[in-house]
């Protein structure tokens, strides 16, 4: 199986595995104890934050909140944000983001939060100006660094340069942190969103990066855990595992780079080369390990099922929870019609994947659209 | 070979899936997405639900093979649903299963057999394919109590060259023991009867969906005089006796629908008797009709027996005269021929004839 969708999840690094092997096993303590059990994982638990922070460039280690994941995260940054202090802060967003940062928005808006939602143009990538239009000294500001289906980068560190002061930015950097580099100072955002198992990591674990001075509600109530943001025993585990994959990313984001670069700019190159007509969804800049591409005249569904029987694994649009492929919200936003996006396909390469992959893909590919034409 | 198995989540298409694979074929099992609520979910009851689909996942697991759930939604909205709707405003009583497997179902699968390079297509239908005299021909199925030939009575040459139905060469009682044997998940799950966009009452969801079902009108005997009132044709069928809110010594019976005044007609189990129907939407397995005058047998509903009839065309169409009078006959409904134990075709229920003088109404 050649696996290209890296996007969706990616293979998880041994160093990880190796990591948080000890947590998963003998090291099994609740860091909130006073026992010596409870001490060692503590210290891995707050070893791990400040990593994390220094990793993001935080100026303190609890400015990192651990999440359930990356969707966790979005949730507490916009409706943590929105509702504290008993306020209904104004939210704006894009119609790019991730459905957990839409959802979110949605869902404080119905508890009164006046939600701006600013669309985007064909190149996918939203507009500075329009976004800061939206906003006034009160507002909570998200958009992604990149777009997870597209991967069309975002101005962030222009919207944080232009926004007015007391406006609060979130940047949902789950699809880009492996390849981009996110830092608090490099993005301007208050807040930042990771997911581990997108960076090599294991599933069900993440953080939100929280200036420090921000006001936030929390979204899981309980026992008080991450200075009361959220609640709930810490996955130490994942925990660890999540940071192990954080240092992983920054250390090789060059080499990742490189390499996954040339086996997407390879992919693509062949697959025209083969077929002539592929038309690419965006343009630069782009996330070096994306290519979203539409095949005139083949149902994407038929494609992916053809490719799956061929042994190369893609995606389209959003998977519902029966699977069957729907229209995408963020290839509709771009204003592209139905039709045209029910024959485009993503493909996205990741940290095990080198040129000849990219090769081997596209040969694949262009036989089973060539079958199908 | 390559199968195509088209897997509802339920004991008879997992078997169908499990038989082919043990006849030595691949299989391909997938499930195509009808419907869904306002909020993208899919229905929580009926067949083809998000509980549906789970199951046939993961018998396709247990069996090993791939599975894709196919989105169809706008192309049975469009085709299905609205025509459904469209046929209760009307007065008529309409078999969605029927439109669904004329309009879409058959389409739609054979091409995504075609296209996903399978060589055939295999469905759970209690009913049979066999090839005799030169030609496909469709029979009930094995398990009488449970043929559902009737369903299928659309299909002709192309489609049956490249269909399987190896459910409909067993019971229902042999099915469950495969099921058991092959200790598939769905073995004791109960048959499916609902309709499967509708949650539970299809008359709240026409409600819901079709205001024009629920418009208030008269009931009148077969005299026209007005005998009461109703909240709308939505809650009559024709042949319906209780519900009717009106007390008359005598039983009496739904007879006929009048869309346009909202009119419902109630008579006596005599009134609700007819001698003939005439078809629309006709297909026939062979291909052909079968000359003016044949003696055929007839299933006007999918649970009714086959009863005796003549087939006649005239310069209108087609028409079956049934040998005997019969009751609750409802426009919308299918029609469907037999020979003995194989489906001729059928057509769905236009209008009916009252009496044996051709007086049609």
């Amino acid at each position: 199986m050649l696996y290209l969708d890296h996007a969706a999840t990616t293979v998880v690094r041994p160093e990880v595995q190796a990591a948080m092997a000890p947590f998963a096993a003998e090291a099994f303590g609740n860091p909130s104890g006073i026992h010596g059990v409870s001490r060692h994982a503590k210290n891995a638990l707050e070893e791990a934050r400040e990593r994390a922070a220094e990793l993001l460039g935080a100026a303190r280690p609890l400015e990192i909140v651990f999440t359930g994941g990356g969707t966790e995260a979005d949730n507490l940054a916009v409706v943590g944000t929105a509702l504290a202090g008993g306020r209904r802060r104004r939210i704006v967003t894009t119609a790019l983001e991730h459905e957990a940062v839409l959802e979110s928005a949605s869902f404080a808006g119905r508890l009164g939060c006046e939600v701006v939602i600013v669309g985007v143009a064909r190149t996918g990538r939203v507009d500075p100006a329009e976004v800061i239009a939206a906003c006034d000294a009160d507002t909570v500001v998200s958009v992604m660094a990149a777009n997870n289906e597209t991967g069309a980068i975002q101005p962030i560190a222009e919207i944080a340069d232009m926004r007015p002061s007391g406006a609060m930015l979130h940047t949902d950097a789950v699809q880009a942190f492996i390849s981009e580099e996110v830092t608090v100072a490099g993005t301007g955002a208050d807040m930042i969103s990771l997911a581990a198992h997108k960076l090599g990591g294991p599933k069900g674990v993440g953080l939100l990066y929280v200036r420090n001075g921000i006001e936030l509600e929390p979204v899981i109530h309980g026992g008080g855990q991450e200075l009361g943001r959220r609640s709930g025993t810490h996955n130490v585990a994942g925990i660890v595992g999540l940071v192990a994959a954080m240092e992983l990313s920054v250390r090789d984001r060059k080499g990742f780079r490189r390499r996954v670069g040339a086996a997407r700019d390879r992919f693509e190159e062949v697959l025209s080369a083969e077929l002539g007509d592929v038309v690419p969804t965006v343009g630069e800049p782009r996330l070096v390990q994306h290519s979203h591409l539409r095949f005139p005249g083949v149902p994407a569904e038929t494609l992916l099922i053809r490719l799956d029987q061929a042994g190369v694994a893609a995606a389209a649009g959003s998977a519902c929870h029966s699977g069957a492929i729907e229209m995408s919200h963020v290839l509709e936003a771009m204003g592209i019609t139905a039709s045209a996006a029910a024959e485009s396909v993503r493909f996205t390469f990741g940290w095990v994947n080198d040129v000849s992959d990219g090769e081997d893909a596209a040969k694949r590919v262009a036989a089973v659209v060539g079958e199908l034409r | 070979m390559r199968a195509l198995v088209a897997m509802s989540g339920g004991v008879d298409s997992s078997v169908a899936a499990a038989l082919m694979l043990e006849q030595g074929h691949e299989v391909v099992g997938v499930t195509l997405k009808q419907w869904q609520g306002a909020d993208g979910s899919m229905p929580t009851s009926g067949c083809c639900t998000v509980a549906d689909a789970e199951d046939a996942r993961r018998v396709a697991a247990q069996l090993d093979v791939p599975y894709y759930v196919l989105d169809h939604v706008a192309d049975f909205r469009e085709r299905v649903v609205e025509p459904f709707g469209a046929a209760y405003v009307a007065g008529r009583t309409p078999n969605p299963c029927i439109d669904c497997n004329r309009r879409v179902r058959f389409r739609t699968l054979l091409e995504r057999t075609e296209a996903l390079g399978c060589d055939f297509l295999v469905t759970g239908h209690h009913a049979r394919v066999c090839h005799r005299g030169g030609r496909y021909r469709l029979l009930v199925g094995k398990d009488s109590a449970k043929d559902q030939s009737y369903v299928l009575h659309m299909l002709g040459q192309s489609e049956l060259a490249r269909v399987r139905l190896p459910i409909g060469e067993l019971t229902k009682t042999d099915v469950r023991s495969h099921a058991a044997r092959l200790g598939l998940r769905t073995a004791t799950k109960p048959d499916s009867q609902d309709i499967c966009f509708v949650k539970d009452d299809y008359r709240a969801f026409l409600r819901e969906h079709f205001e024009a079902v629920a418009r208030p009108g008269p009931i009148v005997d077969t005299a026209g005089e007005v005998v009461g009132h109703h909240g709308g044709t939505v809650d009559f069928t024709i042949g319906q006796r209780r519900g009717l809110g009106v007390a008359l010594g005598e039983p009496r019976y739904v007879v006929d629908l009048e869309p346009t005044t909202a009119t419902v007609v109630i008579g006596t189990r005599r009134d609700l008797e007819v001698a003939g129907c005439r078809l629309d939407d006709l297909a026939f397995v062979a291909g052909v009709a079968p000359d003016s005058g044949a003696a055929l047998s007839v299933k006007v509903r999918y649970r009714a027996d086959a009863v005796p009839a003549i087939l006649e065309h005239d310069a209108q169409g087609t028409i079956v005269r049934f040998r005997d009078p019969q009751p609750a006959v409802a426009p919308g409904q299918a029609a469907v021929l037999y020979d003995g134990e194989e489906v001729v075709g059928g057509g769905t229920i236009g209008s009916v004839i009252r009496t044996s003088a051709d007086g049609e109404s």
